[in-house]
């Protein structure tokens, strides 16, 4: 290993041990390592101490409204697509206690002692490209804007992003229709690309951030040669070529925009649960809601923002009632707002075609296929006033 | 601060098993502060001291399956200025409601060696066919948190955080992966959250003991099911539960015959 540090965009080799090393190596810089692990019968994000904790030889089948894990015929640690919740359920936890409160003579003050240290910072080992472009739309939303999130920025400043290039698309994948994968681009501290033949298990590595290459340098690995280069390049290539959904972004914001009528909506209602689950695991939801609790005794208050959802009446109750009392209004205030408006708003689409949606919902409503209903039979101009319903 | 009259609980009985109005006593570490915010006027489960009204706080436990009971509601309506219905008999006339569905003088005649002593209506009803009711705690039993979270939001004055919305949104908040989307049928798309979604956390599906969510879509939830396997007779006999006579569980069970 040569002295220094490697620069940015360094690709290197790293072996089954290195990896084991660099899970050690992000511990002892103090880091929560989290990454995928089988539970419940799912690949999910969770605490990974060691390689064993990883999927060695698992993989998911997945598709609309339906997922198992079957295994491999081969020792893949990272042969699987995505996980049922992403990465944000650590950096925008589901339940958040703001501050607490407690009655005093003549008011009342802020409990500082309850709000809570910052338990530790995070490594995430194994983050997909869709789910890199996803958290990069969360910090758009929670903290480039003109209110931040100053729970979500510390943790997102704290941290450490292992990516991973996908070795293979899930049944629900669309990211290549998303412009946001499969192979990771930016916004990484390193990113591994997970070479396995019958004679080797190893990685290649690159380099994305100052800290990521401090962290390399820890860690026993040796120069890319162009063939390990292209044998990475190659998986990527066959990963982008087995998408498991297309969804067809071209004039999608004008068309849904322009469709509020539609027939489809009654469809896709006559199907909906608006159960939520959809917003539940999409990476970049972001919606809250705050709770307010008082004691029986009235002596303490607090205040809990909690995950929330445009498939619940509350979400939408302002003074007399809730704006969207019915499914219909509801699932299509969603795919318009992450297909189309969302685009107005931050400047990007909502989705990142990470499939999750797809998948998780019990009865298998499908994004792609309801966004390509629309755009099958679109309305006439004559139907578009956005009054009517 | 001078000391404020303690608002008046009162703790009522109906068709039910108690065990909702346990809960109450169950609250072990609360049960002294529920005490000493309150006075815990009339609670003949708790206590021998039956003190008269009227009561600040009414809690309801149970369903209307006699003449008299019919009446003896509207007396506590009367004494009560909040009313609240807590559990699934009360909230939508419980497990007994299975009789709204057949011949009660069939159930009596199978159960009593001498029905004529028992005077019964042919239906369990819900407190709130039969007085207003402002609000209602729903589940089979009920969950105590959520008991200490209506009693002392009713206290503060406040709307209680209780969310009408569905169980999976429980199991997406603490984590649980979905188990009907790994094969296992569930009831948790179409029931009301509360119970903090504890049966999908041991991989199995929800039953339904919390009643119907808010506008719930039954019809495709049953679709579902019968691709993951069920039976008609299994939709019906899973929509005829604690709160088989809440609407939408009502119309989904009859849509499966019997």
């Amino acid at each position: 290993m040569a002295g220094g540090e490697p620069p940015i965009g360094t690709q290197a080799m790293l072996s089954l041990d290195g990896l084991r090393a660099l899970i050690e190596a992000l511990a002892e810089r103090g880091y929560q390592v989290l990454g995928p692990t089988v539970r419940d019968g799912a690949i999910v994000y969770d605490e990974v101490a060691k390689l064993a904790d990883l999927p060695s030889g698992w993989t998911d089948q997945q598709d609309a409204g339906r997922y198992r894990l079957e295994r491999r015929t081969d020792n893949a640690l990272f042969g699987y697509a995505v996980g049922p919740q992403s990465w944000r359920r650590f950096l925008h936890p589901p339940i958040e206690r703001m501050w607490r409160a407690h009655r005093t003579e003549d008011g009342f003050a802020i409990d500082a002692t309850a709000v809570e240290a910052e338990p530790s910072k995070f490594a995430f080992l194994g983050v997909r490209a869709c789910e890199i472009h996803a958290i990069a739309i969360q910090d758009k939303v929670l903290v480039e804007g003109p209110y931040v999130d100053t729970g979500y920025q510390r943790r997102r400043r704290d941290n450490f992003l292992v990516a991973v290039n996908c070795g293979q698309a899930g049944g629900t994948c669309f990211c290549a229709s998303m412009n946001t994968g499969p192979k990771v681009d930016a916004g990484f501290d390193l990113a591994l690309t997970e070479l396995l033949d019958e004679s080797d298990h190893r990685f290649l590595i690159e380099v994305g951030s100052v800290a990521g290459a401090e962290v390399l340098s820890a860690l026993r690995h040796h120069a890319a040669s162009p063939e390990d280069i292209a044998a990475a390049d190659a998986v990527v290539a066959r990963t982008a070529g087995s998408m498991g959904r297309v969804l067809d972004t071209k004039g999608l914001k004008e068309l849904l925009q322009s469709n509020p009528t539609h027939p489809r909506w009654d469809d896709v209602a006559a199907r909906c649960l608006s159960c939520a689950n959809c917003t539940m695991v999409c990476p970049t939801c972001f919606c809250t809601t705050v709770e307010d609790h008082s004691d029986l005794t009235g002596q303490t208050a607090e205040r809990v923002r909690r995950w929330d959802s445009c498939f619940t009446a509350d979400f939408s109750w302002i003074h007399g009632g809730s704006v969207r009392p019915e499914t219909k209004s509801r699932y299509r205030q969603w795919i318009t707002h992450k297909l189309a408006s969302w685009i107005d708003q931050f400047g990007t689409s909502g989705c990142v075609g990470c499939g999750r949606c797809v998948t998780w919902c019990p009865v298998g409503i499908d994004i792609t296929v309801e966004a390509a209903a629309i755009r099958a039979t679109p309305a006439t101009s004559t139907e578009t006033d956005h009054g009517r319903t | 601060m001078a000391e404020r009259r303690r608002p008046r609980l009162a703790v009522w009985k109906f068709a039910s098993c108690d065990g909702c109005q346990l809960s109450l006593l169950d609250c072990e570490d609360e049960l002294l502060a529920v005490a000493d915010a309150v006075e815990i006027a009339y609670f003949p489960e708790a206590s021998s001291v039956m003190a008269k009204g009227p009561y600040d706080l009414s809690l309801v436990e149970g369903s209307i399956t006699t003449a008299h009971d019919a009446e003896r509601v509207h007396k506590i309506r009367r004494q009560s200025k909040f009313l609240v219905t807590i559990g699934a008999c009360a909230t939508a006339g419980g497990i007994q409601a299975l009789r709204n569905f057949a011949d009660v003088n069939e159930f009596v005649a199978a159960v009593y060696a001498s029905p004529q002593y028992i005077k019964t209506l042919a239906t369990s009803t819900p407190i709130s066919s039969h007085v207003k009711v402002d609000f209602e705690l729903n589940g089979c039993p009920i969950d105590r948190s959520q008991l200490l979270e209506v009693i002392s939001a009713f206290l503060a004055g406040r709307k209680p955080a209780i969310g009408n919305h569905t169980v999976c949104i429980e199991c997406k908040l603490r984590g649980t992966v979905c188990v009907m989307v790994q094969g296992t049928p569930c009831l948790g798309p179409v029931t009301h959250a509360g119970c903090g979604a504890i049966c999908p956390s041991f991989n199995r599906g929800c039953y339904g003991c919390f009643g119907p969510k808010e506008r719930p879509n039954t019809a495709s939830l049953a679709a579902e099911w019968l691709k993951l396997g069920a039976t008609p007779r299994d939709l019906h006999r899973v929509f005829r539960t604690f709160n088989a006579a809440a609407e939408p569980f009502r119309q989904e069970a009859d849509a499966h015959g019997d």
